[in-house]
């Protein structure tokens, strides 16, 4: 069992806490893992990406071959499709829909969600929404992972686990919070795939 | 086994506590920064008081402090992004002729591919140069062991030991076992030292000649170490020795007794990731420096042919090659079967051993660039703000800036610099144009970048006299790496009198959205002064400002 995961999004979007839930969940079941991370200037604003890779042998290599990502999980659609060469043919992508425009040239928002077309297997959620409407808008990154905890390979009460012990430190309310948003975040991923 | 979830560099900050470390002196730098940061917190978290965990004016006194404190013969490291060692290597290479007496690592965080940096200059030859042995792991547990044992062998030898990492090892995390703390060494001076640390020539010679002895023993203990490992296939059984269809091995030539692979430090970690069934080719992998000799002749004996798998320059690949290339035949990237710069990745070593890159997708043509960005809200932007305004009133204006968030100056819609080199060039560079003519000439630097390389490029312009304007955008922070603490916090005003600077010509000012008037007029009469003006537009970080706020 290998399973090997690309995040992406924008500086300071947080998806490195989404890596931090993974992994600590991973590391709980046992599993062996690798997980790169982005530093430095591209945080100011810029791309960034994780490649985060989970399997119960020793991982090689800290860097996701092209071709070989089982799932994007993108805190920005436009950011999704700019890691589309590490996707396995019948990899999956799930985004958050709405878009975070920090630069003049931000393409029209109907070519991005074109370019989803041609992908088979996607989960486009606008979770910064559901995120609002939960009350709780700064859990939009955990409603995100919630949506792709059906392609990750980790029980969900071990994410559940993760949750807890990466924001343990904040406190109970911060924990629940996003517990709510984790399962909310689920719930929406199937309803989106009924559909 | 208790198993922690480590980056790179907490798994070396972590080994180093856990091997006893007394002290670590560094200057922050992408990508080395949180190894310092970690042990910071560790001393706060874990009460271990009797450690020093501190942020330098530079890496030069970094070094030399850890320098100190390994005379008297405690533990210490020194970390430093790769152009740091370039700052520090006036100690590093004669810390190579002293030795030392506690343990001391150097830890140089290089980045290939230049995710953060200037440049991608590869340490691993600063290592040769001064002679040290030199680590290079492939994953964190190695990163993690070799810290912790390294401080043995240095202490051993009597000399610092260079470990090189890369950005990608450095920001990877990965589990990692950890062993007991041991107890931090007691001062202990050596007794018969002499005269090793009194580097005048009769001395240092003398030294020199006892560092080239000594390369005997570091070429021995890199032949028996376990991070330097030679993999010879078995022949495949029952064949003619013909390759199978489906194999995976390197589909390089293979004629004779085929390819042999030399894959350096990371670069071992993309070759497995091309043969998850194990290596077809003879392999040596290398994590520890000088090159093992013994096992390299081992594996040319076995093949006809090497190619050289290494993140950076081809330091090896040189070495095995030999400047005329009449020996060996190598493969790198001075010939170009791997690309010569940038990052390697485990798709680059796929192509280099022949085999096919699959990419079912490609990146849409919607898809734009997202370079970074000053922050909304921070204090440089309404000093490049200002200062454009003013520009635009002289033909020849220039701008000479610096390494920090500022030099996000450069980019659209300031587009407000026209030179980033080095640390403190800004300074010096303005000078230089001044004399050459140039007016006006305006240097822009941060508030930590000016103590780390600045102040001495001020008195060189005090002391001319030079019509040069300084701006010294200071944001109480190392802000690029993450808001470390500045040297020059609070100091910059008296520094700056203390140079030499006219207090006329010494100017402060909030740079905010309602100043903007007057922090024109400022940059105007001080563009006018036929002198060293120095302006000052001072106001805090905001993602420090931010940060503060959250956790009150």
């Amino acid at each position: 069992m290998k399973t090997d995961i690309i995040l992406a999004g924008v500086g300071g979007q947080g998806i490195l806490s989404i890596a931090a839930v993974i992994g600590e969940a991973a590391i709980e079941d046992g599993l062996y893992m690798k997980q790169s991370e982005v530093h430095g200037m591209s945080q100011r604003g810029g791309d960034v990406q994780s490649h985060l890779r989970i399997s119960d042998q020793p991982v090689a290599s800290d860097l996701i071959p092209s071709g070989s990502a089982d799932i994007i999980i993108s805190l920005e659609p436009m950011e999704a499709l700019r890691y589309l060469p590490y996707l396995k043919k019948d990899g999956w992508v799930v985004t958050n829909s709405k878009s975070f425009e920090n630069i003049p040239n931000y393409p029209d928002k109907e070519n991005v969600m074109e370019a989803y077309r041609l992908l088979p297997n996607k989960v486009i959620l606008n979770v910064e929404q559901i995120a609002k409407d939960l009350g709780t808008p700064r859990s939009s990154n955990v409603v995100l992972l919630g949506a792709a905890s059906p392609y990750l390979p980790i029980d969900f009460f071990k994410l559940e686990n993760g949750i807890r012990s990466i924001f343990g430190k904040k406190g109970e309310e911060v924990v629940e919070m996003n517990l709510r948003a984790l399962r909310v975040g689920a719930g929406k991923c199937i309803e989106c795939l009924d559909r | 086994m208790n198993k922690q979830l480590f980056l790179g560099d907490e798994a070396i900050a972590q080994a180093a506590i856990d091997a006893g470390l007394s002290g670590v002196y560094s200057y922050p730098g992408t990508p080395s920064t949180e190894i310092t940061e970690y042990i910071q917190n560790a001393v706060k978290t874990q009460c271990i008081a009797s450690l020093q965990a501190v942020w330098c004016a530079n890496e030069k006194t970094a070094l030399e402090t850890a320098l100190g404190m390994s005379y008297a013969g405690k533990r210490t490291l020194s970390c430093m992004k790769h152009v740091g060692l370039n700052v520090a290597a006036d100690a590093f290479m004669n810390i190579a002729m002293s030795g030392i007496n506690g343990g001391m690592i150097i830890v140089t965080a290089d980045d290939p591919s230049m995710h953060s940096s200037q440049n991608e200059q590869d340490n691993r030859v600063y290592g040769n140069f001064a002679m040290i042995p030199m680590f290079e792991p492939s994953n964190q547990q190695e990163a993690y062991d070799m810290v912790y044992e390294g401080y043995e062998l240095s202490e051993k030898s009597g000399y610092p030991i260079l470990l090189r990492i890369t950005t990608r090892m450095a920001h990877s995390r990965a589990g990692v076992v950890t062993r007991e703390m041991k107890p931090q060494n007691p001062v202990r001076v050596e007794k018969d030292a002499g005269s090793r640390y009194i580097l005048l020539p009769a001395n240092a010679r003398k030294r020199f000649k006892i560092l080239i002895e000594k390369q005997k023993e570091f070429l021995e203990a890199s032949e028996n170490s376990k991070y330097n490992r030679l993999f010879i296939p078995q022949p495949p059984k029952g064949g003619d020795g013909q390759q199978n269809a489906q194999s995976q091995s390197a589909k390089l030539p293979l004629e004779g007794k085929g390819v042999g692979i030399v894959a350096c430090g990371l670069a071992f970690n993309y070759l497995q990731e091309n043969f998850p069934n194990g290596f077809e080719n003879p392999v040596l992998k290398i994590s520890q420096y000088p090159l093992p000799k013994k096992q390299l002749l081992q594996l040319v004996e076995a093949c006809d042919e090497i190619l050289v798998l290494e993140d950076g320059y081809p330091v090896v690949e040189e070495q095995l090659k030999g400047y005329l290339g009449m020996g060996l035949k190598v493969h790198g990237r001075l010939d170009g079967t791997l690309q010569r710069d940038g990052e390697l990745t485990p798709d680059k070593v796929r192509k280099a051993l022949g085999l096919e890159v699959v990419s079912p997708y490609n990146v849409p043509e919607v898809v734009a660039m997202r370079p970074p960005a000053l922050c909304a809200g921070c204090g440089h932007r309404d000093v490049y703000e200002a200062l454009n305004e003013v520009l635009k009133e002289y033909e020849n204006a220039k701008v000479f800036s610096d390494i920090g968030c500022y030099t996000l100056g450069a980019l659209p819609p300031f587009r407000a610099i026209d030179s980033c080199i080095d640390m403190g060039a800004s300074i010096t560079m303005a000078r230089g144009a001044a004399d050459a003519g140039i007016f006006p000439a305006v240097a822009v630097i941060g508030d930590s970048t000016f103590t780390h390389s600045g102040m001495t490029g001020l008195l060189d312009c005090v002391n001319a006299n030079a019509n040069v304007l300084i701006i010294i955008s200071d944001n109480e922070t190392t802000g690029m790496t993450g808001g470390q603490d500045s040297a020059a916090t609070g100091r910059i005003h008296d520094i700056c009198k203390g140079i030499g600077v006219h207090p006329d010509h010494l100017k402060e000012i909030v740079p905010l959205k309602k100043n903007f008037e007057e922090m024109k007029k400022l940059i105007r009469e001080e563009i006018e002064y036929p002198g060293v003006s120095v302006i000052v537009p001072c106001r805090e970080c905001i993602q420090t400002y931010a940060r503060k706020a959250r956790n009150k």
